[in-house]
């Protein structure tokens, strides 16, 4: 098996003022003919920076000091802007995370294939037509023709992600590199799409360079795993030797802190009170009337559901399910189209603002992006306090409260007088969690709280989100599209699919014997379900 | 880094943190803020300091003194009538004026314009934009008449209130700061909208945060670095409205020294006595640009997502 890429103790420094010197360090990496290696590792490893430099796209201000990249043998770091050009997409191509970015807006897809040919072959143009027309069908989407005429917007995350893919293939290059080329669709795609690359792949005899951070789709496709860790290479092994036996401590922590899908028992007090209950809870969406053409969008339908002190219900679902949007009903961000939530018995989905406000506090929120969920203006601290404080509590209790907090969550109470860009995601995530706990509240609703973080990060969210139920008992809602995080924290799960719950149950039930379709086909998507994470 | 933040959290999580300068810091080692700011301040200072930096009264006038070239040594009568000897540093109008002071007593007037009209302007902007923005109700309303006073232009307004209150410092000030309004109000409007859906925001919601005060302690505080810099291109606007203004004989009356006035003077003479309009010209040009420079700066340590843009 003959290299194709060779990269051979690369360097690549950082600008000064940066939280290190390098953002790789001496990495070596070998991708072989029809071979799939993927890089792995954590955000800020240095992966997407390797996969930038090997296609010559790194920014000015990141310079290789060290080492030489060799495709098919020949030094990249040294070639001209003009060599650089001819190699991209002929004999190199590179796939994206985000399809809608990647593609030009306001150019059909056929053209932007088209593009690829126009520059790099002197085909004619019935030619290139019928080789758009074939790499299309290769890439299995339905419909050449349609496909060709329509713009990124008319098509799913999928069918974009497809057309990238037929973009970086239709030259045959010898080397693909897939940065995070899934992350940014829904499991059921993902699926499709790594099965699409893999068989692309064979079919092509090409060398891939996978770069994920998942390691449910690294046990899906790769050959060899490297993993990166703060820009250095800590093992490169084969996938199943990797995965059954790793040796370095870190690898081992990355494998270990995977959640398992199968779920976890729990004595779930089947008599405990019920705090949360929906009834029929229904969100319709209506826009136009007038001059524009009406549009109405079920975002959520006869949803109902109750959740225990002490338990936790987890949805679960595809984005565009529903699932945040039955999350903002309950939390009264927006107002429910009809149903009933009771919160204790009071029925809160019709309730003006007036009468709402004393009741919000007990249903607090955790939301994603723990780079948006606080106020970059404001100490850590007000933002614990804001709550207490809006209720009446004096500062200097709030106060003393807020200190407690912090060490409930594990920080230091000093930082209280620290902003929010000090912190990292996972501790930023953290003090969402003690602004929420700050109003003691009966419903914590954790709205994909855990998905931005890294997996060794997210771990330790979801270790003292679970501390902190049984320790306040708390009844909590879990939304999340993780499979295999809903399998560790919940103790019921709902599966929502276009705004409907299609199966709700037990963990043990839904994940054990999934009877209707749709969930069926979720598990049957996740990634690396046939390995046992997490022990 | 220099505390343990959180024992539980690896070492790979905590290695992402790092210390950013303060924004203080990042805008004095900036060197567009760094010149702005020098330039601007010595011409505040001029302003404030005009009656001891060698001037005599701005409308002081002597006939035998009409005409001086820049350097010239000539004689003016005080209003108690005695003559005195006077350098006319930057020589003098065909009244037998100084110019140099009326140049820097016109820094005043500038400066004045400058500042007060781009507060006027940012304070009721922020306020239409925050309440179009947050307040959806009053979005379509308010943007009306917001469309309505940017269809009238500056001139127009300037004349209708010279004749409707007489040539004074406040119609001026109003007729330049009002259509400035609206372009503040489609700026904070446009920052709300997107600000409002932020998590954050959200969070207070659900914290009971009253609606006051999660827009003016939540959202307006994340306004304001596209804000400041916004003010300061009103400030340089105005500035040189003001002088147009006068020019045009619409601005303030001609017996007060502004830029404007005084070139509007000298204008008749320029080619004989080209001082009298190339020394307020160099000050209004220098004003401005400085202005503008500072506020450049201000973009890119403040707004950097602007920076790009532009």
């Amino acid at each position: 098996m003959s290299a194709v890429l060779e990269i051979r103790a690369l360097s690549i420094a950082l600008p000064r003022g940066s939280d290190r010197t390098h953002a790789v360090t001496d990495v070596s990496l070998t991708v072989g003919r029809g071979e799939i290696v993927c890089l792995v590792g954590e955000s800020g490893s240095g992966k997407s920076v390797i996969a930038h430099a090997v296609m010559g796209l790194s920014p000015g201000e990141l310079k290789a000091t060290a080492g030489e990249i060799l495709l098919e043998g020949e030094n990249i770091l040294g070639a001209s802007a003009a060599r650089l050009r001819d190699l991209r997409c002929v004999r190199m191509s590179m796939i994206f995370q985000e399809p809608m970015t990647a593609l030009n807006p306001v150019m059909s897809c056929g053209d932007q294939i088209d593009e690829v040919l126009r520059m790099h072959s002197t085909l004619s143009p019935d030619e290139r037509r019928t080789r758009v027309k074939r790499v299309i069908e290769e890439v299995h989407l339905p419909d050449p023709e349609r496909m060709m005429a329509s713009y990124p917007h008319q098509l799913s995350g999928g069918q974009r992600q497809r057309i990238v893919i037929a973009i970086a293939l239709i030259m045959d290059p010898v080397l693909l590199i897939a940065d995070e080329p899934t992350t940014a669709l829904d499991v059921t795609t993902q699926a499709q799409i790594l099965k699409l690359i893999r068989e692309l792949q064979q079919s092509h005899g090409t060398g891939v360079l996978f770069i994920t951070h998942d390691f449910g789709v690294v046990a899906e496709i790769a050959d060899r795993v490297a993993v990166l860790r703060l820009g250095n290479l800590v093992e490169t092994r084969a996938k199943a030797e990797l995965l059954a036996r790793p040796d370095n401590a870190y690898t081992k922590m990355l494998i270990a802190a995977v959640p398992s899908i199968t779920p976890r028992k729990r004595n779930a007090d089947a008599a405990a009170p019920v705090v949360l209950a929906t009834a029929r809870l229904t969100k319709i969406y209506k826009s136009g009337g007038f001059l524009a053409r009406k549009r109405t969008v079920h975002a959520a339908e006869d949803v109902s559901f109750e959740i225990r002190r002490g338990q936790t219900l987890g949805i679960v679902g595809e984005s565009g399910s529903g699932k945040s949007t039955v999350a903002r009903c309950i939390a009264r961000l927006i107002d429910p189209t009809s149903g009933s939530v009771r919160l204790s018995g009071d029925d809160i989905a019709t309730m003006g603002a007036r009468q709402l406000r004393p009741l919000r506090r007990r249903v607090q929120i955790v939301f994603q992006d723990p780079y948006r969920s606080l106020n970059p203006r404001r100490t850590v601290g007000e933002a614990i306090i804001e709550g207490p404080l809006n209720y009446g509590t004096s500062r200097a209790d709030a106060l003393a409260r807020a200190r407690q907090l912090m060490e409930t969550v594990r920080l230091d109470p000093e930082a209280l007088g620290r902003f929010p860009h000090q912190f990292s995601g996972g501790q930023r995530q953290r003090i969402c969690i003690a602004r929420a706990l700050a109003m003691q509240p009966e419903l914590l609703i954790a709205d994909e709280a855990v998905s931005a973080l890294d997996v060794s990060v997210q771990a330790q969210v979801l270790q003292l989100l679970d501390e902190i139920r049984d320790r306040m008992n708390l009844a909590m809602l879990f939304i999340t599209h993780d499979l295999r995080v809903a399998a560790q924290v919940c103790d019921h799960v709902a599966v929502m699919s276009k705004g409907r719950v299609v199966e709700i149950g037990t963990a043990i039930q839904v994940f054990g014997a999934p009877r209707h379709a749709y969930t069926q086909a979720l598990f049957a998507a996740a990634p690396g379900r046939d390995f046992a994470f997490g022990g | 880094m220099n505390t343990p933040v959180a024992a539980a959290d690896l070492p790979t999580e905590a290695a992402n943190v790092f210390e950013r300068p303060s924004v203080w810091t990042r805008l004095t080692r900036d060197w567009a803020v760094r010149i702005g700011a020098v330039v601007l301040g010595i011409l505040i200072l001029i302003a404030a300091a005009a009656p001891w930096l060698g001037t005599v009264d701005p409308t002081l006038f002597d006939p035998g003194s009409r005409d001086l070239l820049p350097g010239a040594t000539g004689e003016i009568t005080t209003l108690e009538g005695e003559s005195i000897k006077h350098d006319f540093l930057m020589g003098s109008d065909s009244f037998g004026r100084d110019i140099y002071s009326r140049v820097l007593y016109g820094t005043r007037i500038s400066m004045i314009v400058g500042i007060v009209c781009a507060l006027i302007a940012v304070f009721l902007g922020v306020i239409a934009g925050l309440s179009a923005g947050y307040l959806r109700w009053l979005d379509m309303p308010l943007m009306r008449v917001m469309d309505g006073i940017m269809a009238i232009p500056g001139v127009l307004i300037a004349i209708a209130l010279v004749a409707l209150w007489k040539a004074s410092l406040l119609s001026v000030i109003v007729a330049i700061a009002i259509p400035e309004i609206p372009r503040v109000t489609r700026l904070v409007r446009s920052l709300v909208l997107s600000i409002r859906e932020e998590p954050y925001v959200e969070a207070a919601i659900s914290l009971g945060t009253p609606t006051f005060k999660i827009m003016f302690g939540h959202i307006l505080p994340n306004t304001l670095a596209p804000l400041i810099v916004q003010g300061t291109y009103i400030c340089a606007a105005a500035i040189l409205t003001e002088a147009i203004l006068s020019f045009l004989g619409l601005g303030l009356p001609t017996d007060i020294p502004t830029w404007g006035n005084i070139m509007a003077e000298g204008r008749v003479q320029f080619q004989q006595f080209p001082h009298n309009v190339f020394f307020p010209g160099i000050f209004l040009a220098l004003t401005v640009l400085a202005v503008n420079i500072l506020g450049d700066g201000l973009r890119d340590v403040l707004d950097p997502k602007m920076a790009k843009r532009a």
